[in-house]
């Protein structure tokens, strides 16, 4: 994992050191919430429904066992004991206290974690693929090139007054787990066809109100050019992007309405001119941040596919959470244990101070003291020796933590909705909860196959439901809350947003109508076709009629 | 209204004409993009200094060829959550190489003087009681940056990998 040195660690401490004082200003009444409100966004700290709401960055998903303490701490010491893990790779804490936020931001910039620009128009925490450096189908990892534009975008003296937030988030996979696709700006790393690797930019993707797929502005860039064409990009949005219309700000509205080409043009002037400038990547920052991602010390093993498959066959539910939620490493003889926090009826993305607590542990005595976050709402541990399974499986189900169901109907995304957030329209988690006790029975999941369910509170889409197989939006009609299905959304590397299926639907009608789409799927769908591939082939029809009957179709 | 300059407290040199009906026939003013375009001619006539004060939809490429004419150039934030005038003096001062006066005006709050320093303002309109203190706190927050701009501060990667 990448630590602080001598010049990130008094970075941090002088942030800490001015957020204290920007806080005593609103404290003492120096500043009028107006003015306060942009500081403390940026660092993270939201006014919600009931409380101040901290968000704290996971960078590009990867956290020491000291880190998630660090969090059980916070979440024990200042908030109500427990904390939600978002679609972005960050931490939320619910009710903090502004008298208290500066002493936390300083407890977490002491483990070496920071809520710089969580929030506000600004660069957003960099994201990327919860299995870096492990997973078995990576190209390259894209951690070390994630840290340089963490470090690149903090406090960037150009870019902190931006029309709109901006989130980048890089895969260094062919198989997109990063959601690249709906990013301001979306990195894939792949090789040129002299074999050499870069990154594939893609510019303009988002969800929101006006939900828009990135399009590709360069099909290869070199790493070493990395940063000064980000900052082209951002340059040219700084000046262009539109400051008239808060919902029409974002990079995604200025991309589609000049088009791709054009905006390309701009940045290619504007990179012309800066791309052998200071922003030249040195190839030694490149090496001193890859040193800190070298492999932990894996153990020469083999690959214990005979003794695993004995194991399996011997315990039936130690064999459907290997299914479920454990995936091949590149490392023979260790694998990559997906940690769902999607048990039935549960909040999706929350756990306990104690569950943080046991979570670090197990990381310590199985998985070299790392965890990852997903923006799936997920934990993982991703060097687990496999002769080690069957024990860590047991470690976890003590702790509620084996639920089987990693990327199952039930591995729901879900924002924190009315229950929590200032801008919503509808409870989201409800829905959650009601759909995963809809559907508990395991075989049934593992029946019905791959299937995502995203829920937003609003349209502001923090649970993605634009990009989700099921999206379900929460919307208010006078004063009563309704909920809008959409299908055929993928986040992946076949990106795609879904198509609104009909009228909205009251909560209680919601779970019903699920069932209804997964009955007509798994009647029409071909030998094990995913939800989504069969809905790519039969289209809406069939789910529509099943959900709303054949005499509303014209509603 | 205070104006800092290069990190002292100075009465303003430049009587700023870019909202007036009249330009002042005497003494160093500044003049609005739409006055320019209009007096040029006048404007290049009068023999004091000439400063020129840009909207934030005003891009700096409108002035470029004619960088050479203006001792001063104000950039104004409507709100201060336009962003765009940090990209605008960084072009003046990187691009088009302008080393004249580069004046922040409109809604410049503390918060923002370390961002302006460092995309090359060098003069402030502030509204403070303590306009110098006030300079001093926000020049103090940081010695640690991460970007490269043109004020040639050493980045975090730059100290890094001179010392070995």
């Amino acid at each position: 994992m990448y630590r602080y040195d001598e010049f990130d660690a008094k970075f941090v401490a002088e942030r800490v050191a001015q957020f204290r004082r920007q806080v005593q200003r609103r404290l003492a009444g120096e500043l009028t919430e107006d003015q306060f409100r942009p500081l403390r966004l940026m660092n993270g700290l939201y006014l919600q429904l009931h409380a101040y709401m901290l968000r704290v960055n996971v960078p590009y998903g990867t956290l020491s066992s000291r880190q998630m303490r660090t969090f059980a701490h916070i979440a024990r010491t200042y908030d109500r004991g427990f904390g939600h893990f978002t679609t972005r790779q960050n931490i939320q804490f619910n009710w903090i206290k502004l008298e208290e936020a500066p002493d936390i931001i300083k407890e977490l910039a002491n483990a070496e974690i920071t809520s710089i620009q969580s929030s506000g128009n600004c660069v957003r925490n960099i994201t990327s693929d919860q299995y870096a450096g492990c997973a078995k189908d990576e190209l390259a990892d894209p951690r070390i090139y994630c840290e340089l534009l963490r470090q690149y975008s903090f406090l960037h003296p150009e870019f902190s007054y931006l029309p709109r937030k901006f989130k980048i988030a890089v895969t260094g996979s062919p198989n997109d787990r990063a959601a690249v696709a709906v990013h301001d700006i979306g990195l894939r790393m792949h090789r040129n066809e002299q074999g050499r690797i870069g990154f594939e930019v893609l510019v303009g993707g988002g969800l929101g109100r006006t939900p828009y797929i990135g399009q590709t502005i360069r099909k290869w860039l070199a790493p070493e050019d990395l940063l000064s064409y980000v900052e082209a990009i951002l340059r040219v949005y700084n000046m262009q992007g539109r400051r008239d219309n808060l919902h029409k700000a974002r990079i995604k509205i200025i991309v589609n309405q000049m088009g791709i080409d054009k905006y390309r043009e701009l940045v290619d002037q504007e990179w012309e001119a800066t791309r052998n400038g200071a922003l030249k990547v040195p190839d030694a920052e490149v090496e001193r941040i890859r040193s800190y991602f070298a492999p932990p010390a894996y153990e020469t093993l083999p690959d214990m596919a005979a003794e695993l498959a004995a194991a399996r066959k011997a315990d039936r539910a130690f064999d459907r959470w290997v299914r479920g939620n454990v995936v091949e490493h590149k490392v023979p003889g260790y694998a990559i244990v997906n940690v769902s926090l999607k048990a039935p009826g549960r909040v999706p993305g929350d756990i306990t101070a104690d569950k943080m607590d046991a979570m670090a542990d197990l990381a310590d005595r199985y998985s070299f003291g790392e965890i990852r976050v997903s923006h799936r709402q997920n934990l993982v541990l991703v060097d687990v020796k496999q002769s080690d399974l069957q024990r860590l499986w047991r470690e976890l189900f003590a702790l509620e933590l084996a639920t089987p169901n990693l990327g199952l109907l039930s591995d729901i995304i879900c924002c924190p909705g009315l229950d929590y957030c200032s801008l919503a329209n509808a409870r989201a988690i409800p829905i959650a909860q009601d759909i995963s006790r809809a559907f508990t029975d395991l075989d049934e999941l593992q029946r019905i196959g791959q299937f995502t369910i995203n829920i937003s509170g609003c349209m502001n889409a923090c649970g993605h439901h634009h990009v989700g197989h099921i999206g379900i939006l929460g919307v208010d009609k006078r004063g009563e809350e309704f909920f809008q299905l959409t299908l055929g959304g993928s986040s992946d590397q076949h990106a795609s947003l879904g198509d609104r299926l009909g009228p909205g639907l009251a909560q209680t009608e919601v779970p019903a109508a699920i069932r209804k789409i997964v009955d007509t799927y798994l009647v029409v769908r071909e030998h094990g076709e995913r939800f989504i591939d069969t809905y790519r082939r039969v289209g809406i029809e069939p789910f529509k009629e099943a959900v709303y009957g054949s005499e509303s179709q014209a509603a | 209204m205070a104006l800092i300059k290069d990190g002292k407290l100075v009465a303003d040199a430049f009587v700023d004409a870019s909202g007036a009906q009249t330009i002042p026939a005497t003494g160093a003013v500044i003049v609005s993009h739409e006055q320019w375009q209009a007096q040029r001619e006048p404007l290049l006539a009068r023999a004091a200094p000439l400063g020129i004060r840009l909207r934030s939809d005003q891009p700096p490429d409108l002035i470029a060829a004619d960088l050479r004419h203006f001792a001063l150039v104000a950039l104004e934030f409507p709100k201060f959550r336009d962003g765009r005038a940090y990209s605008y003096a960084r072009l003046l001062r990187e691009r088009y190489g302008f080393a004249g006066e580069l004046r922040a005006v409109g809604d410049v709050l503390l918060e923002q003087l370390f961002f302006m320093l460092r995309t090359g303002f060098d003069a402030f309109e502030l509204q403070s009681d303590d306009p110098l203190a006030a300079y001093r706190t926000a020049l103090s927050d940081f010695s640690v940056w991460y970007q490269p701009t043109g004020d040639g501060r050493p980045t975090a990667i730059q100290l890094r990998h001179a010392r070995r």
